[in-house]
């Protein structure tokens, strides 16, 4: 599903985010992400979703090379892969509902099929009684489960998830984590980027370790 | 890429709407609902919106009103259809027979369409009642002034009136031709001039607008930056970003063309009193004429069309300058 092949990638400045990069994700699977910050994790994430291309190497989605898709064709790799983000990224001006509405809207779905689709995603987050409020009048926690709810409205077949627990206390941060794990079931591609190692411990998943850009694995 | 869009479709993953026709109802529906959406932003902020509205209004409206006083002042001088009139100044030993007669005879001529006779009776009459001398002609024991035949003639070209003006003078009876060439020449440069001009400042004053509106779009992208590389995020297409700005462009345009119609009309109103009185001193059928229906149709879509011009200029510039980071 995910395929990077000695991928390298160093930022204007001399920065070496990631060093020869290379491992593969089969469809289904649930990875941990860990290492120091700075290590390279959000560096690889951004790769994927192509808000950075690498400086050497390829990355594989789905099959396709990144490396050939051109600046017009991003926003059809970004559909297929849902993101959560550590800060969240919701729209202040906009309710839940348009949050979350956001991916259909722009993929072109009808309106009553959005409506349908977002109540759903609402639901497998806990939050359907919030679809009419703004962001702001949310907890941490609350804004986190919009963000992932607009990860996955459009059932893309890989998540990402970027420091999803970061602020999270570790009650919330179990219930987010079981939330990553249900979509797991039903075949989502999960990769999730944390420093929150006792979690990682916990959940017994594969798990890819960066140390200043270099990759080491380790088994469950 | 097409590969990836197609199987991703196939797998059920990311498969929008089924169907051309869902398709394009959804895009017409999204379209209506940007549209719509935008209007309302700029209503939300009427004050800030009335300001640019005016702006463009008035930049629109100067060169629609220069134009029409062009267009009047053509209509004016439209009076002889663009053209001039020749008088043929009769000898005084000229009979009225002889001088109907030679009116007869010239109106066979093909360069002249049509001619009047004013006999030098008629013309001591005429000039008695509108010069208010009627105590002083009346002293003098014979007319003074000769009859006239009064040419209209078929052609405008200011080079076969010189020429016809020159043969006209030398018939017999014909004592001199008046013919005001030079008065003429002067209102058609005018006139041209004045065309000139309107389009220069309309040119600048259009490019004006577009600088406005081009402005204020590029501070409505600043203000959703953040909106913007959201809506990248998570796969907003470069058109499907641009959309609501080309929006709230079309809607600044269509509102300063309406501002600008509206300052026409008020300016007509305002002018037409004392500008038909002067006129109907010269014509009594003068009426100042504004625009018409498909005229306001045009200023509406100029302005709309400028307005949309402006966000794409600006949404050209600025939004490839905003990624997510």
């Amino acid at each position: 599903m995910i395929r990077f092949d000695e991928v390298s990638k160093r930022y204007p400045g001399g920065k070496e985010a990631l060093i020869r990069v290379s491992f593969e994700l089969d469809a289904g699977e649930m990875v941990f992400l860990t290492g120091h910050s700075g290590a390279g994790k959000s560096t690889m994430m951004k790769l994927i979703i192509l808000m950075e291309r690498p400086s050497q190497g390829q990355v594989f989605l789905e099959g396709t090379n990144l490396n050939r898709v051109s600046r017009r064709q991003v926003p059809w790799v970004r559909r297929s892969v849902g993101v959560v983000f550590q800060n969240h990224q919701l729209l202040f001006d906009r309710t839940v509902f348009d949050n979350v509405a956001l991916p259909l809207a722009i993929a072109g779905f009808k309106h009553r099929e959005i409506g349908r689709r977002v109540r759903a995603a609402l639901s497998k987050v806990g939050l359907s009684d919030k679809e009419k409020q703004f962001p702001v009048t949310l907890s941490g926690g609350e804004q986190q489960r919009v963000g992932i709810a607009r990860a996955v409205v459009n059932k893309p077949p890989v998540l990402l998830a970027d420091e999803p627990t970061g602020n999270l206390d570790p009650e919330l941060s179990k219930e987010i984590m079981d939330l990553f794990h249900q979509f797991n079931q039903v075949g989502v591609t999960v990769m999730i980027a944390t420093h929150d190692l006792g979690l990682v411990s916990r959940m017994k998943r594969r798990e890819l370790k960066l140390d200043h850009g270099r990759l080491e694995e380790s088994a469950p | 890429m097409t590969k990836m869009v197609a199987r991703s479709k196939s797998s059920g993953a990311t498969v929008a709407v089924t169907g051309i026709r869902g398709r394009t109802s959804s895009w017409a529906a999204h379209h209506r609902r940007v549209a719509v959406e935008s209007l309302s932003s700029l209503l939300a902020t009427w004050l800030n919106s009335l300001m640019t509205w005016l702006v463009i209004g008035i930049a629109l409206a100067l060169p629609i009103i220069l134009y029409l006083m062009l267009v009047n002042v053509g209509e004016i001088s439209g009076d002889w259809d663009g053209k001039p009139r020749i008088s043929l100044y009769l000898v005084h030993e000229a009979s009225e027979t002889d001088a109907r007669d030679l009116a007869r005879r010239l109106l066979d001529r093909p360069d002249i369409e049509s001619t009047s006779f004013i006999s030098a009776h008629n013309a001591l009459a005429e000039f008695r009642a509108m010069s208010g001398f009627g105590d002083v002609l009346s002293t003098l024991n014979r007319n003074p002034l000769p009859a006239v035949i009064e040419i209209k003639p078929s052609m405008t070209d200011v080079g076969q009136l010189r020429l016809q003006v020159t043969s006209l003078a030398g018939l017999d009876l014909v004592d001199t031709v008046v013919f005001d060439l030079e008065w003429i020449e002067r209102l058609f440069a005018i006139l041209q001039f004045g065309e000139r001009l309107v389009a220069a400042i309309g040119f600048v004053l259009a490019l004006g607008v577009l600088l406005i509106i081009g402005n204020t779009i590029r501070l409505a992208i600043e203000n959703r930056r953040s909106e913007i590389e959201i809506v990248k995020l998570v796969g907003g297409t470069d058109s499907f970003v641009r959309r609501p700005f080309l929006y709230l462009g079309f809607w600044y345009g269509l509102g300063g063309a309406l501002v600008a119609w509206i300052l026409v009309q008020g300016s007509l109103l305002f002018l037409s009193a004392p500008v038909e009185t002067l006129a109907q001193s010269y014509r009594d059928d003068f009426t100042l004429s504004g625009p018409g229906i498909l005229d306001s149709l045009i200023i509406l879509g100029a302005g709309a069309g400028l307005g949309i011009l402006g966000a794409l200029v600006a949404v050209s510039r600025h939004l490839k300058e905003i990624e997510p980071e």
